[in-house]
Protein backbone atom coordinates (compact mmCIF):
# COMPACT_ATOMS: atom_id res chain seq x y z
CA UNK A 1 0.00 0.00 0.00
CA UNK A 2 3.10 2.30 1.22
CA UNK A 3 4.64 1.33 -2.24
CA UNK A 4 1.51 2.14 -4.60
CA UNK A 5 0.72 5.47 -2.16
CA UNK A 6 4.18 6.50 -3.34
CA UNK A 7 4.35 5.30 -6.42
CA UNK A 8 1.22 7.75 -7.64
CA UNK A 9 2.72 10.82 -5.38
CA UNK A 10 -0.15 13.09 -5.21
CA UNK A 11 -2.49 11.65 -7.45
CA UNK A 12 -2.89 8.91 -4.72
CA UNK A 13 -6.06 9.96 -3.65
CA UNK A 14 -7.42 10.00 -7.19
CA UNK A 15 -6.14 6.88 -7.93
CA UNK A 16 -8.07 5.25 -4.15
CA UNK A 17 -11.40 6.87 -5.48
CA UNK A 18 -11.27 5.61 -9.00
CA UNK A 19 -10.34 1.95 -7.46
CA UNK A 20 -12.78 2.33 -4.91
CA UNK A 21 -15.77 3.23 -7.33
CA UNK A 22 -14.78 0.14 -9.60
CA UNK A 23 -15.05 -2.05 -6.86
CA UNK A 24 -18.28 -0.72 -5.93
CA UNK A 25 -19.63 -0.84 -9.72
CA UNK A 26 -18.33 -4.48 -9.60
CA UNK A 27 -20.63 -5.53 -6.62
CA UNK A 28 -23.20 -3.48 -8.20
CA UNK A 29 -22.76 -5.49 -11.98
CA UNK A 30 -21.83 -9.15 -10.34
CA UNK A 31 -25.24 -9.48 -8.35
CA UNK A 32 -26.78 -8.41 -10.98
CA UNK A 33 -25.73 -10.66 -13.46
CA UNK A 34 -26.52 -13.60 -11.86
CA UNK A 35 -30.16 -12.11 -10.94
CA UNK A 36 -30.65 -11.89 -14.22
CA UNK A 37 -29.03 -15.42 -15.07
CA UNK A 38 -31.72 -16.92 -12.52
CA UNK A 39 -34.56 -14.40 -13.70
CA UNK A 40 -34.69 -16.45 -16.57
CA UNK A 41 -35.21 -19.78 -14.93
CA UNK A 42 -37.31 -18.06 -12.41
CA UNK A 43 -39.62 -17.08 -15.76
CA UNK A 44 -39.00 -20.59 -17.01
CA UNK A 45 -40.36 -22.35 -13.61
CA UNK A 46 -42.87 -19.69 -13.00
CA UNK A 47 -44.57 -20.38 -15.97
CA UNK A 48 -44.04 -23.92 -16.46
CA UNK A 49 -45.93 -24.22 -13.01
CA UNK A 50 -49.07 -21.97 -14.06
CA UNK A 51 -48.95 -24.31 -17.12
CA UNK A 52 -49.26 -27.05 -14.98
CA UNK A 53 -45.42 -28.17 -15.63
CA UNK A 54 -42.36 -28.41 -13.47
CA UNK A 55 -40.26 -26.63 -15.89
CA UNK A 56 -36.13 -27.46 -16.08
CA UNK A 57 -35.21 -29.75 -13.41
CA UNK A 58 -32.57 -32.04 -15.16
CA UNK A 59 -29.12 -29.37 -14.85
CA UNK A 60 -28.39 -29.63 -11.23
CA UNK A 61 -30.57 -30.09 -8.14
CA UNK A 62 -34.59 -27.59 -9.17
CA UNK A 63 -32.50 -27.11 -12.82
CA UNK A 64 -30.20 -24.33 -10.94
CA UNK A 65 -27.41 -24.72 -12.72
CA UNK A 66 -29.32 -23.90 -16.25
CA UNK A 67 -28.76 -20.94 -16.49
CA UNK A 68 -25.21 -22.05 -16.33
CA UNK A 69 -25.50 -24.21 -19.34
CA UNK A 70 -27.58 -21.88 -21.37
CA UNK A 71 -24.93 -19.26 -20.68
CA UNK A 72 -22.08 -22.00 -21.88
CA UNK A 73 -24.22 -23.03 -24.94
CA UNK A 74 -24.89 -19.09 -26.22
CA UNK A 75 -20.63 -18.60 -25.46
CA UNK A 76 -19.52 -21.47 -27.78
CA UNK A 77 -21.93 -20.70 -30.35
CA UNK A 78 -20.49 -19.22 -33.38
CA UNK A 79 -21.88 -15.15 -33.88
CA UNK A 80 -22.87 -15.00 -37.92
CA UNK A 81 -22.39 -11.65 -39.24
CA UNK A 82 -24.65 -10.72 -42.19
CA UNK A 83 -23.22 -10.45 -45.79
CA UNK A 84 -25.24 -7.45 -46.29
CA UNK A 85 -24.88 -5.60 -42.78
CA UNK A 86 -23.21 -2.80 -41.20
CA UNK A 87 -20.37 -4.27 -39.82
CA UNK A 88 -19.61 -1.49 -36.89
CA UNK A 89 -23.23 -0.77 -36.35
CA UNK A 90 -24.52 -4.61 -36.12
CA UNK A 91 -22.48 -5.42 -33.22
CA UNK A 92 -22.97 -1.76 -31.37
CA UNK A 93 -26.09 -2.44 -31.17
CA UNK A 94 -25.93 -5.20 -28.81
CA UNK A 95 -24.01 -3.02 -26.89
CA UNK A 96 -25.83 0.39 -26.69
CA UNK A 97 -28.80 -2.49 -25.77
CA UNK A 98 -27.05 -3.19 -22.56
CA UNK A 99 -24.94 -0.94 -21.50
CA UNK A 100 -27.79 1.78 -20.23
CA UNK A 101 -29.44 -1.54 -18.68
CA UNK A 102 -26.54 -1.31 -15.88
CA UNK A 103 -25.51 2.50 -16.53
CA UNK A 104 -29.09 3.38 -14.75
CA UNK A 105 -28.40 1.17 -11.50
CA UNK A 106 -25.73 3.79 -10.61
CA UNK A 107 -27.99 5.75 -8.82
CA UNK A 108 -30.17 3.41 -7.49
CA UNK A 109 -30.09 3.42 -3.37
CA UNK A 110 -30.50 0.03 -2.15
CA UNK A 111 -30.31 1.76 1.36
CA UNK A 112 -30.27 4.72 3.24
CA UNK A 113 -26.51 4.85 2.84
CA UNK A 114 -25.86 2.19 0.57
CA UNK A 115 -25.32 4.09 -2.99
CA UNK A 116 -23.19 4.61 -5.89
CA UNK A 117 -23.63 8.27 -7.08
CA UNK A 118 -26.14 10.41 -4.84
CA UNK A 119 -27.13 12.28 -7.79
CA UNK A 120 -29.87 14.95 -7.40
CA UNK A 121 -31.09 14.54 -10.65
CA UNK A 122 -31.12 10.55 -9.89
CA UNK A 123 -34.60 10.04 -11.43
CA UNK A 124 -33.63 12.15 -14.76
CA UNK A 125 -30.78 10.38 -15.27
CA UNK A 126 -32.20 6.99 -15.30
CA UNK A 127 -35.07 8.19 -17.37
CA UNK A 128 -32.30 9.51 -20.14
CA UNK A 129 -30.97 6.09 -19.51
CA UNK A 130 -33.82 4.01 -20.35
CA UNK A 131 -34.57 6.31 -23.34
CA UNK A 132 -31.22 5.94 -24.93
CA UNK A 133 -31.29 2.08 -24.60
CA UNK A 134 -34.11 2.38 -27.32
CA UNK A 135 -31.32 2.95 -29.75
CA UNK A 136 -29.59 -0.34 -29.67
CA UNK A 137 -33.16 -1.63 -30.59
CA UNK A 138 -33.46 0.52 -33.43
CA UNK A 139 -29.67 0.80 -34.82
CA UNK A 140 -29.87 -3.89 -33.92
CA UNK A 141 -32.59 -3.62 -36.41
CA UNK A 142 -31.53 -1.19 -39.27
CA UNK A 143 -27.65 -2.73 -39.03
CA UNK A 144 -29.01 -6.04 -39.70
CA UNK A 145 -30.16 -5.45 -42.90
CA UNK A 146 -32.99 -7.56 -42.52
CA UNK A 147 -36.93 -6.88 -43.49
CA UNK A 148 -38.13 -9.12 -40.65
CA UNK A 149 -35.41 -6.83 -38.63
CA UNK A 150 -36.25 -3.89 -39.23
CA UNK A 151 -39.97 -4.26 -39.21
CA UNK A 152 -39.21 -5.47 -35.61
CA UNK A 153 -37.08 -2.39 -34.66
CA UNK A 154 -39.94 -0.29 -35.83
CA UNK A 155 -42.50 -1.48 -33.38
CA UNK A 156 -40.40 -2.00 -31.33
CA UNK A 157 -39.13 1.40 -31.28
CA UNK A 158 -42.79 3.36 -31.70
CA UNK A 159 -44.00 1.26 -28.84
CA UNK A 160 -40.86 2.09 -26.44
CA UNK A 161 -41.35 6.11 -27.46
CA UNK A 162 -45.39 6.17 -27.31
CA UNK A 163 -45.28 4.14 -23.27
CA UNK A 164 -42.28 6.34 -22.41
CA UNK A 165 -44.81 9.98 -22.30
CA UNK A 166 -47.09 7.66 -20.13
CA UNK A 167 -44.37 6.61 -17.71
CA UNK A 168 -42.92 9.99 -17.15
CA UNK A 169 -45.91 11.43 -16.43
CA UNK A 170 -46.65 9.03 -13.92
CA UNK A 171 -43.55 9.97 -12.39
CA UNK A 172 -44.67 13.29 -12.70
CA UNK A 173 -46.63 12.30 -9.70
CA UNK A 174 -44.32 11.02 -7.54
CA UNK A 175 -42.11 13.99 -7.86
CA UNK A 176 -45.20 16.20 -7.06
CA UNK A 177 -45.33 14.29 -3.35
CA UNK A 178 -41.94 13.61 -3.21
CA UNK A 179 -40.48 17.71 -4.10
CA UNK A 180 -37.36 16.11 -5.03
CA UNK A 181 -35.68 14.11 -8.13
CA UNK A 182 -33.57 12.24 -5.43
CA UNK A 183 -34.41 8.66 -5.29
CA UNK A 184 -33.41 8.39 -2.24
CA UNK A 185 -35.08 11.81 -0.84
CA UNK A 186 -37.91 10.30 -3.02
CA UNK A 187 -37.88 7.23 -1.09
CA UNK A 188 -37.23 9.04 2.63
CA UNK A 189 -40.67 10.88 1.72
CA UNK A 190 -42.83 7.69 2.10
CA UNK A 191 -41.39 6.90 5.92
CA UNK A 192 -43.49 5.39 8.15
CA UNK A 193 -45.72 2.26 7.33
CA UNK A 194 -47.33 0.67 4.08
CA UNK A 195 -49.70 3.90 4.16
CA UNK A 196 -47.38 6.45 3.97
CA UNK A 197 -46.19 4.89 0.20
CA UNK A 198 -47.21 6.47 -2.85
CA UNK A 199 -49.04 3.11 -4.33
CA UNK A 200 -52.09 4.44 -2.21
CA UNK A 201 -52.59 7.99 -3.68
CA UNK A 202 -51.20 7.56 -6.55
CA UNK A 203 -52.72 4.35 -7.53
CA UNK A 204 -53.81 4.49 -10.90
CA UNK A 205 -50.48 6.32 -11.60
CA UNK A 206 -48.79 3.46 -10.00
CA UNK A 207 -50.97 0.72 -12.11
CA UNK A 208 -50.11 3.08 -15.20
CA UNK A 209 -46.33 2.88 -14.86
CA UNK A 210 -46.65 -0.87 -14.15
CA UNK A 211 -48.51 -1.69 -17.07
CA UNK A 212 -46.04 1.04 -19.08
CA UNK A 213 -42.88 -0.93 -17.71
CA UNK A 214 -44.29 -4.22 -19.02
CA UNK A 215 -44.68 -2.47 -22.35
CA UNK A 216 -41.35 -0.25 -22.58
CA UNK A 217 -39.67 -3.95 -21.93
CA UNK A 218 -41.52 -4.96 -24.82
CA UNK A 219 -42.66 -7.80 -22.24
CA UNK A 220 -45.82 -10.23 -22.75
CA UNK A 221 -48.78 -9.46 -23.64
CA UNK A 222 -46.79 -6.25 -25.65
CA UNK A 223 -44.01 -8.34 -26.68
CA UNK A 224 -45.22 -7.60 -30.67
CA UNK A 225 -41.21 -6.91 -31.09
CA UNK A 226 -40.72 -10.60 -31.57
CA UNK A 227 -43.82 -12.50 -32.94
CA UNK A 228 -42.65 -16.07 -34.81
CA UNK A 229 -45.87 -16.20 -37.16
CA UNK A 230 -45.17 -12.57 -38.57
CA UNK A 231 -41.71 -11.09 -38.01
CA UNK A 232 -39.73 -14.30 -36.98
CA UNK A 233 -37.60 -12.84 -33.74
CA UNK A 234 -37.75 -9.04 -34.82
CA UNK A 235 -35.05 -7.35 -34.10
CA UNK A 236 -32.92 -9.69 -32.99
CA UNK A 237 -33.53 -12.24 -36.08
CA UNK A 238 -30.01 -11.77 -37.09
CA UNK A 239 -27.89 -12.25 -33.91
CA UNK A 240 -26.60 -15.41 -32.56
CA UNK A 241 -24.17 -17.23 -30.10
CA UNK A 242 -23.49 -14.01 -27.40
CA UNK A 243 -24.71 -10.98 -29.82
CA UNK A 244 -28.35 -12.69 -29.53
CA UNK A 245 -27.49 -12.90 -25.71
CA UNK A 246 -26.42 -9.84 -24.57
CA UNK A 247 -29.55 -8.50 -26.06
CA UNK A 248 -31.10 -11.60 -23.69
CA UNK A 249 -29.00 -10.19 -21.14
CA UNK A 250 -30.41 -6.44 -21.88
CA UNK A 251 -34.11 -7.38 -21.63
CA UNK A 252 -34.05 -9.34 -18.34
CA UNK A 253 -31.70 -6.27 -16.90
CA UNK A 254 -34.46 -4.03 -17.80
CA UNK A 255 -36.99 -5.48 -16.35
CA UNK A 256 -35.03 -5.86 -12.86
CA UNK A 257 -34.42 -1.70 -13.20
CA UNK A 258 -38.41 -1.17 -14.18
CA UNK A 259 -38.95 -2.90 -11.42
CA UNK A 260 -36.51 -2.07 -9.03
CA UNK A 261 -38.10 2.01 -10.17
CA UNK A 262 -41.42 0.57 -9.44
CA UNK A 263 -40.13 -0.40 -5.49
CA UNK A 264 -38.48 2.68 -5.27
CA UNK A 265 -41.02 5.06 -5.97
CA UNK A 266 -44.20 3.45 -5.11
CA UNK A 267 -43.67 0.63 -2.69
CA UNK A 268 -41.35 2.79 -0.13
CA UNK A 269 -38.01 0.76 -1.06
CA UNK A 270 -36.03 -0.28 1.44
CA UNK A 271 -38.45 0.94 4.15
CA UNK A 272 -40.30 -1.82 6.07
CA UNK A 273 -44.15 -1.54 5.35
CA UNK A 274 -44.66 -1.77 9.31
CA UNK A 275 -43.11 0.70 11.99
CA UNK A 276 -42.02 -1.97 14.10
CA UNK A 277 -39.92 -3.71 11.65
CA UNK A 278 -36.33 -2.13 10.80
CA UNK A 279 -35.39 -1.43 7.39
CA UNK A 280 -33.51 -3.16 5.37
CA UNK A 281 -32.47 -4.14 1.69
CA UNK A 282 -34.31 -7.05 2.40
CA UNK A 283 -37.36 -5.53 1.95
CA UNK A 284 -36.50 -3.75 -1.47
CA UNK A 285 -35.34 -7.00 -2.84
CA UNK A 286 -38.40 -8.43 -1.46
CA UNK A 287 -40.60 -6.12 -3.21
CA UNK A 288 -38.41 -6.18 -6.50
CA UNK A 289 -38.93 -9.66 -6.39
CA UNK A 290 -42.53 -9.70 -5.91
CA UNK A 291 -43.08 -7.46 -9.22
CA UNK A 292 -40.45 -9.62 -10.96
CA UNK A 293 -43.14 -12.24 -10.65
CA UNK A 294 -45.76 -10.14 -11.52
CA UNK A 295 -43.77 -9.79 -14.77
CA UNK A 296 -43.77 -13.65 -15.48
CA UNK A 297 -47.31 -13.93 -14.05
CA UNK A 298 -48.56 -11.85 -16.86
CA UNK A 299 -46.83 -13.64 -19.54
CA UNK A 300 -48.37 -17.02 -18.46
CA UNK A 301 -52.21 -15.36 -18.51
CA UNK A 302 -51.94 -12.77 -21.40
CA UNK A 303 -52.48 -13.10 -25.08
CA UNK A 304 -50.83 -10.72 -26.70
CA UNK A 305 -52.11 -7.01 -27.71
CA UNK A 306 -52.92 -6.26 -31.31
CA UNK A 307 -50.57 -4.09 -32.55
CA UNK A 308 -53.25 -1.41 -32.76
CA UNK A 309 -54.68 -1.95 -29.61
CA UNK A 310 -51.29 -1.40 -28.34
CA UNK A 311 -51.18 1.86 -29.36
CA UNK A 312 -54.68 2.81 -28.73
CA UNK A 313 -53.96 1.63 -25.09
CA UNK A 314 -50.59 4.18 -24.30
CA UNK A 315 -52.31 7.34 -26.53
CA UNK A 316 -55.92 7.06 -25.70
CA UNK A 317 -55.86 5.65 -22.28
CA UNK A 318 -52.72 5.79 -20.40
CA UNK A 319 -52.01 9.25 -20.91
CA UNK A 320 -55.38 11.05 -20.53
CA UNK A 321 -55.37 8.96 -17.03
CA UNK A 322 -52.10 10.10 -16.35
CA UNK A 323 -52.91 13.92 -16.67
CA UNK A 324 -56.18 13.66 -15.55
CA UNK A 325 -54.45 12.24 -12.03
CA UNK A 326 -51.48 14.60 -12.44
CA UNK A 327 -54.33 17.56 -12.08
CA UNK A 328 -56.62 15.99 -9.29
CA UNK A 329 -53.32 15.67 -7.21
CA UNK A 330 -51.96 19.20 -7.65
CA UNK A 331 -55.15 20.26 -7.26
CA UNK A 332 -56.04 18.26 -4.01
CA UNK A 333 -52.80 19.47 -2.74
CA UNK A 334 -54.04 22.68 -2.68
CA UNK A 335 -56.88 22.08 -0.19
CA UNK A 336 -56.80 20.78 3.60
CA UNK A 337 -56.22 17.14 2.52
CA UNK A 338 -52.98 17.87 1.30
CA UNK A 339 -51.11 16.02 3.84
CA UNK A 340 -52.54 12.97 1.78
CA UNK A 341 -49.82 13.28 -0.65
CA UNK A 342 -47.02 14.08 1.30
CA UNK B 1 -75.84 3.51 -21.30
CA UNK B 2 -75.68 1.96 -18.06
CA UNK B 3 -74.02 -1.13 -19.23
CA UNK B 4 -71.33 1.12 -20.73
CA UNK B 5 -70.69 2.59 -18.18
CA UNK B 6 -70.45 -0.15 -16.00
CA UNK B 7 -68.02 -1.82 -19.02
CA UNK B 8 -65.54 0.92 -18.73
CA UNK B 9 -65.77 1.30 -15.50
CA UNK B 10 -64.60 -2.62 -15.13
CA UNK B 11 -62.04 -2.24 -17.71
CA UNK B 12 -60.65 0.71 -15.88
CA UNK B 13 -60.49 -1.52 -12.82
CA UNK B 14 -59.11 -4.37 -15.04
CA UNK B 15 -61.49 -6.96 -13.52
CA UNK B 16 -61.11 -9.33 -16.59
CA UNK B 17 -56.78 -9.24 -16.22
CA UNK B 18 -57.55 -10.01 -12.52
CA UNK B 19 -60.13 -12.64 -13.38
CA UNK B 20 -57.76 -14.12 -15.57
CA UNK B 21 -54.58 -13.97 -13.04
CA UNK B 22 -57.01 -15.69 -10.54
CA UNK B 23 -57.01 -18.59 -12.57
CA UNK B 24 -53.40 -19.14 -13.21
CA UNK B 25 -52.51 -18.18 -10.02
CA UNK B 26 -54.79 -21.09 -8.33
CA UNK B 27 -52.57 -23.47 -11.39
CA UNK B 28 -49.57 -22.19 -9.98
CA UNK B 29 -51.16 -24.05 -6.96
CA UNK B 30 -51.60 -27.18 -8.82
CA UNK B 31 -50.54 -30.36 -9.25
CA UNK B 32 -48.04 -30.92 -11.65
CA UNK B 33 -48.63 -33.47 -14.36
CA UNK B 34 -45.64 -33.47 -15.52
CA UNK B 35 -44.15 -37.15 -16.56
CA UNK B 36 -40.59 -37.17 -16.20
CA UNK B 37 -40.06 -39.74 -18.98
CA UNK B 38 -37.00 -41.64 -18.55
CA UNK B 39 -37.88 -42.38 -14.65
CA UNK B 40 -41.78 -42.66 -15.57
CA UNK B 41 -43.61 -43.70 -18.62
CA UNK B 42 -47.08 -43.23 -19.55
CA UNK B 43 -49.26 -46.16 -19.67
CA UNK B 44 -49.36 -48.57 -22.62
CA UNK B 45 -52.00 -50.00 -24.90
CA UNK B 46 -51.47 -53.68 -25.53
CA UNK B 47 -52.05 -52.51 -29.24
CA UNK B 48 -49.45 -50.01 -29.37
CA UNK B 49 -47.70 -50.21 -32.48
CA UNK B 50 -43.81 -49.12 -32.38
CA UNK B 51 -40.97 -51.46 -33.35
CA UNK B 52 -41.24 -53.86 -35.59
CA UNK B 53 -40.76 -57.77 -34.86
CA UNK B 54 -41.20 -61.34 -36.53
CA UNK B 55 -42.44 -64.07 -34.52
CA UNK B 56 -41.37 -68.11 -33.77
CA UNK B 57 -43.34 -70.75 -32.77
CA UNK B 58 -42.20 -72.46 -29.49
CA UNK B 59 -40.27 -75.41 -31.54
CA UNK B 60 -38.42 -72.18 -32.81
CA UNK B 61 -39.63 -72.19 -36.59
CA UNK B 62 -40.11 -69.20 -37.87
CA UNK B 63 -43.54 -68.35 -38.58
CA UNK B 64 -43.44 -66.37 -41.73
CA UNK B 65 -44.27 -68.18 -45.05
CA UNK B 66 -43.23 -65.64 -47.56
CA UNK B 67 -46.90 -64.98 -48.44
CA UNK B 68 -45.78 -61.47 -49.00
CA UNK B 69 -49.27 -60.11 -48.26
CA UNK B 70 -47.41 -57.11 -46.15
CA UNK B 71 -45.18 -56.17 -48.65
CA UNK B 72 -48.29 -55.57 -50.72
CA UNK B 73 -50.35 -53.98 -48.20
CA UNK B 74 -47.96 -51.74 -47.01
CA UNK B 75 -49.11 -48.51 -48.12
CA UNK B 76 -45.34 -46.84 -47.49
CA UNK B 77 -43.81 -49.84 -49.27
CA UNK B 78 -41.46 -49.84 -46.71
CA UNK B 79 -41.16 -53.76 -46.78
CA UNK B 80 -38.85 -55.50 -49.42
CA UNK B 81 -39.37 -59.44 -49.53
CA UNK B 82 -37.66 -62.20 -51.10
CA UNK B 83 -38.48 -65.90 -50.88
CA UNK B 84 -36.94 -69.16 -52.02
CA UNK B 85 -37.37 -72.99 -51.14
CA UNK B 86 -35.75 -74.31 -48.47
CA UNK B 87 -33.91 -78.29 -48.19
CA UNK B 88 -37.24 -79.32 -46.38
CA UNK B 89 -39.29 -78.15 -49.85
CA UNK B 90 -40.89 -75.05 -47.68
CA UNK B 91 -41.25 -71.90 -48.80
CA UNK B 92 -39.29 -69.50 -46.47
CA UNK B 93 -37.60 -65.68 -47.14
CA UNK B 94 -34.30 -65.60 -47.84
CA UNK B 95 -35.11 -61.84 -47.19
CA UNK B 96 -37.68 -59.25 -45.49
CA UNK B 97 -36.31 -55.87 -45.01
CA UNK B 98 -38.26 -53.09 -42.99
CA UNK B 99 -36.74 -49.41 -43.94
CA UNK B 100 -38.32 -48.24 -40.66
CA UNK B 101 -37.28 -44.25 -41.82
CA UNK B 102 -40.25 -45.36 -44.89
CA UNK B 103 -42.52 -46.90 -42.23
CA UNK B 104 -45.65 -45.20 -40.95
CA UNK B 105 -46.41 -47.68 -38.36
CA UNK B 106 -49.97 -47.77 -39.62
CA UNK B 107 -50.01 -51.63 -38.31
CA UNK B 108 -51.44 -52.88 -41.76
CA UNK B 109 -48.81 -55.61 -41.94
CA UNK B 110 -49.60 -57.07 -38.52
CA UNK B 111 -52.95 -56.97 -39.57
CA UNK B 112 -52.40 -58.96 -42.99
CA UNK B 113 -50.59 -61.55 -41.52
CA UNK B 114 -51.79 -65.17 -41.81
CA UNK B 115 -49.47 -66.31 -39.79
CA UNK B 116 -49.15 -64.12 -37.06
CA UNK B 117 -45.35 -63.46 -37.47
CA UNK B 118 -44.75 -59.63 -38.22
CA UNK B 119 -45.78 -57.83 -35.62
CA UNK B 120 -45.59 -54.01 -34.19
CA UNK B 121 -44.06 -54.27 -30.34
CA UNK B 122 -45.22 -51.67 -27.50
CA UNK B 123 -40.94 -50.13 -27.99
CA UNK B 124 -41.20 -46.81 -29.15
CA UNK B 125 -38.09 -45.61 -28.11
CA UNK B 126 -35.02 -46.93 -30.30
CA UNK B 127 -32.54 -44.62 -32.59
CA UNK B 128 -29.89 -44.76 -35.05
CA UNK B 129 -27.20 -43.36 -35.05
CA UNK B 130 -25.99 -43.00 -39.21
CA UNK B 131 -27.79 -43.62 -42.52
CA UNK B 132 -29.08 -47.47 -42.82
CA UNK B 133 -28.97 -47.79 -39.02
CA UNK B 134 -33.05 -48.28 -39.25
CA UNK B 135 -32.87 -50.45 -42.34
CA UNK B 136 -33.93 -53.66 -40.10
CA UNK B 137 -32.99 -56.80 -42.13
CA UNK B 138 -34.65 -59.84 -40.58
CA UNK B 139 -32.23 -61.04 -38.36
CA UNK B 140 -32.63 -58.44 -36.60
CA UNK B 141 -36.28 -58.59 -36.53
CA UNK B 142 -36.39 -62.00 -35.42
CA UNK B 143 -34.07 -61.26 -32.83
CA UNK B 144 -36.30 -57.90 -31.77
CA UNK B 145 -39.08 -60.95 -31.83
CA UNK B 146 -37.19 -63.49 -29.58
CA UNK B 147 -36.07 -60.83 -27.23
CA UNK B 148 -39.85 -59.77 -26.16
CA UNK B 149 -41.93 -62.49 -26.94
CA UNK B 150 -43.55 -63.18 -23.42
CA UNK B 151 -44.74 -59.37 -24.17
CA UNK B 152 -45.71 -59.89 -27.67
CA UNK B 153 -47.85 -63.18 -26.97
CA UNK B 154 -49.26 -61.85 -23.78
CA UNK B 155 -50.53 -58.31 -25.57
CA UNK B 156 -52.01 -60.91 -28.51
CA UNK B 157 -53.74 -62.63 -26.18
CA UNK B 158 -55.47 -59.77 -24.62
CA UNK B 159 -56.78 -58.91 -27.98
CA UNK B 160 -57.47 -61.96 -29.14
CA UNK B 161 -61.50 -62.00 -28.24
CA UNK B 162 -61.95 -58.73 -30.70
CA UNK B 163 -60.20 -60.19 -33.33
Amino acid sequence: MQFFAELFGSYWADVQLVVWTLIKIVAIVLPLMIGVAYLTLAERKVIGFMQVRIGPNRVGYFGLLQPLADGLKLLFKEIILPTASNKALFFIGPVLAIAPAFAAWAVIPFDATLVLANVDAGLLYILAMTSVAVYGVIIAGWASNSKYAFLGALRSAAQIVSYEIAMGFTLVGVLMCANSLNLGTIVMGQEGGFWHWYFLPLFPLFVVYFISAVAETNRAPFDVAEGESEIVAGFHVEYSGMAFAVFFLAEYANMMLVSMLAALMFLGGWLSPVPFLPDSILWLLAKVAFLLFLFLWFRATFPRYRYDQIMRLGWKVFIPITLVWIVVVGAMMQTQWAYLFH
Amino acid sequence: MLNSIKNTLGSLMLVEMLKGMALTGRYFFAKKITIQYPEERTPQSNRFRGLHALRRYPNGEERCIACKLCEAVCPAMAITIESDQREDGTRRTTRYDIDLTKCIFCGFCEESCPVDSIVETRIFDYHGEQRGDLLYTKQMLLEVGDKYEAQIAEDRAQDKVYR
